[in-house]
């Protein structure tokens, strides 16, 4: 099951080792990771990824919680969740079919960052999902290069 | 204004250090200068491994932290297995290490490593000291670390630069972290629903382990046993943390746990493990360990509970407050079926051995020593077969008394180990029960006890072989001897060396101990060994007994990698 791990850290030099080291040596693979500040001082939000095995991984989560550097962590996996990725994707767009092509994509909800005489670069900000969907729908169009952000969460209200 | 060198050595004597094992080098000169003129009592080890391990056994004899300073690089890779072995066991250490000037690193300087990543997975917590105003802070977070909760080692980098850097800044506490919370408070319906649970059971087990005996404990359970009249059994690191000679004590379980210990499990309605953590050493195969019962475990780290054995009641807490909430709460009982079924397993299958044999069998050693010191010996143990036999043959009656490495198995551990212990407790006998294998890891050490005068006994079971490594070759691999024959004779075609020009046994461990300024003494028959262990016992400064033990014993009962608890190898015939 591909699991939802987010953990408040303290935003100091070796923390993203110590957490990521503790998934790395289980020989897990993180799918997605992304890192920042959040609005308390000196404070940082880790939010990953992780498919790998229920058990393990529950056993993971108490693991990175016993990290002097860690705050708190929370495996979200099946909590009720906010989720959004951001996705930056440029794309071949000869004159020819530009405008098709920006007319799709803002269709889909993804909006124009930056124009070239030969490929456009796109913008989508959704679900996982939906995202992933919009890179498929912009296959036919030859992508020639894409960045994810990993997904970050927030647990909706009530939820952990 | 004082130097990061002026701090660390605050920071050591403010945490009420008094003992300091290590090595000098390039990048802790500075350390060294200052520690010229300290209060600590200094021991020059001659090998980094060695500095920890005595760190490691001034802290399991005396519950304080241990400490060690190395230099960058190699001394701190030196370093790494002792940190790995406190870390395994829990053992309060803070290892503080060199590191190339700040502006240095990342450049493959001299003696370079990365040494809080090369140790990040085998220390509780480590630090790199970028800042000198920092350090008076970090070298206090480090021994606050290092002991409370499940204690463990932490490490201390310090670059050259910070050590010569000038700072105002002291730190007076308290340590306060906010991702660090050690101790948790256990809950009081937690604690209430052990109490019922013990009160309802027919046939209860206690699995006592180490965390009893870090917890100071030890007093608590065994009044708590009585009481209910419950048996206790322990892990290899619980020896000593309930009286061997108790009759509700069914000795060690596990692999090479006694008939008693592992049929109890087995049979028993209630397990509670106090300060253990279901090793796989213990369990054996884990569907089938206590099967029957109800498990409860009290642990003052919350990640052990469930990792390996699914727990029913978990009571997440400081050993001590939870065993002193709950003896009130536990009703005293008879429990005469029960202790009368564990004790006619006790009486049919004692731990013992062939007493007939005419060679002399390590066991015999073991027993005589228990015997020549009355049981009141600090032992500390290498790893391997003769580690087995002194956790079966010596009865340990008081925490704190069998220091031995459990989780990482570490040979090279026992003698330096044993330095640390007796720098800790000066009127104790500490005796080194080793293997011909083992004790060769880190002989080098012998030369700090004979300097300082510190009379280890190192107690030598020559068998000629990786004893232990030979046993699993003999039951699993087929009778093939791969690369476990110390002597050089009867070896492996690929392992040949023509015994024409050499045949016997290296090193001489007589001439080595004696070429080490100890006492080097030599048996090889058992009417000898009384005799030789008084000698040994008398002789002022520190004493090699070499004893020449038979070579093919084994250590039995054993469970097979693998198997249940009940599935007992008693003997090979």
């Amino acid at each position: 099951m591909k699991h939802i791990i987010t953990a408040l850290v303290e935003n100091q030099p070796g923390v993203l080792a110590r957490v990521v080291g503790l998934i790395s040596g289980r020989g897990y693979n993180i799918e997605s990771l992304s890192v920042g500040p959040t609005h308390e001082t000196g404070i940082s939000r880790i939010t990953m990824q992780v498919p790998g095995d229920d058990r393990v991984l529950a056993q993971v989560t108490k693991q990175l919680n016993r990290l002097v550097d860690v705050i708190q962590v929370n495996d979200l996996t099946t909590a009720p969740l906010l989720h959004r990725e951001l996705v930056l994707l440029k794309v071949a767009a000869p004159p020819a079919e530009r405008a098709a092509l920006i007319k799709t994509a803002q269709t889909a909800g993804a909006t124009v960052v930056a124009e070239e005489s030969a490929a456009v670069t796109l913008q989508i900000i959704g679900e996982q999902a939906d995202v992933a969907a919009f890179i498929e729908q912009m296959k036919p169009y030859s992508i020639l290069d894409l960045a994810r952000s990993g997904i970050i969460v927030l647990a909706r209200s009530g939820a952990a | 204004m004082r130097t990061g060198a002026d701090c660390i050595i605050d920071g050591l004597l403010q945490a009420g250090t008094t003992t300091v094992f290590g090595l000098p080098g390039g990048t802790v000169l500075d350390i060294f200068a200052k520690l010229y003129h300290a209060p600590l009592e200094f021991f020059l080890v001659r090998h980094e491994q060695g500095a920890t391990h005595m760190a490691d056994g001034y802290a399991r004899a005396s519950g304080r932290v241990g400490v060690c300073i190395v230099t960058s690089g190699p001394g701190a890779t030196n370093a790494v297995t002792g940190l790995a072995t406190a870390n395994m066991d829990g053992i309060p250490m803070v290892c503080v290490s060199g590191q190339v000037p700040t502006h240095m690193i990342g450049n493959d300087a001299f003696q370079e490593a990365d040494t809080t990543g090369i140790t990040r997975a085998v220390t509780k917590h480590n630090y790199l000291v970028k800042n000198v105003d920092d350090l008076p802070r970090i070298l206090a977070e480090a021994f606050e670390i290092a002991r409370t909760g499940r204690p463990g080692p932490v490490l201390v980098d310090v670059p050259k630069d910070i050590q010569q850097a000038k700072t105002s800044a002291t730190f007076s506490g308290p340590v306060k972290i906010r991702g660090y919370k050690p101790t948790p408070e256990a809950s009081p319906r937690d604690i209430a629903t052990l109490a019922e649970a013990i009160n309802k059971a027919q046939k209860p087990l206690f699995l006592v382990g180490g965390g009893v005996i870090a917890g100071e404990a030890a007093a608590e359970v065994t009044t708590l046993a009585r009481k209910a009249q419950i048996p206790v059994t322990t892990t290899l690191l619980g020896l000593g943390a309930f009286p061997e000679t108790d009759p509700l004590a069914l000795r060690m379980l596990g692999m090479h746990g006694s008939v008693a210990a592992n049929r109890a499990v087995s049979e028993c309605d209630l397990l509670v493990s106090i300060g253990a953590r279901f090793d796989d050493r213990v369990t054996g195969k884990i569907a089938l360990f206590a099967p029957n019962a109800i498990k409860a475990h009290i642990d003052i780290d919350p990640s052990a509970i469930s990792k390996s054995v699914a727990i029913d009641i978990p009571v997440i807490g400081h050993v001590k407050a939870v065993l002193q909430a709950l003896i009130p709460q536990v009703e005293p009982r008879k429990r005469t079926d029960w202790l009368n079924q564990v004790s006619a397993w006790a009486r049919e299958f004692p731990l013992t051995f062939n007493r007939d044999d005419q060679e002399l069998l390590p066991q015999e050693v073991i027993e005589q020593v228990y015997l020549a010191t009355r049981g009141e010996a600090i032992i500390t143990t290498e790893v391997g077969q003769h580690q087995m036999w002194a956790a079966h043959f010596y009865k340990y009656t008081h925490p704190r008394t069998f220091i031995s490495s459990g989780g990482l198995g570490t040979m090279g551990f026992g003698l330096p180990a044993a330095i640390g212990v007796q720098a800790a407790c000066r009127d104790r006998t500490v005796v080194t029960i080793a293997g011909d294998g083992s004790v060769q890891m880190n002989f080098q050490e012998l030369v700090v006890a004979v300097e300082h005068d510190l009379p280890i006994k190192v107690v030598i079971l020559n068998n000629g072989h990786l004893g232990m490594v030979r046993q699993w070759q003999e039951m699993f691999y087929k009778r093939e001897y791969s690369a476990v024959r110390l002597r050089q004779d009867d070896r492996a075609a690929n392992e040949q060396i023509d015994t024409t020009r050499r045949k016997g046994y290296l090193p001489d461990f007589v001439k080595l101990a004696e070429a080490h300024g100890a006492t080097g003494l030599r048996v090889d028959s058992k009417r000898e060994v009384g005799p030789a262990l008084k000698k040994m016992l008398a002789q002022p400064g520190p004493v090699v007994l070499e004893c020449i033990v038979k070579p093919e014993e084994n250590v039995y009962p054993m469970v097979p990698p693998g198997a249940s608890l009940t599935e007992m190898v008693q003997n090979m015939a």
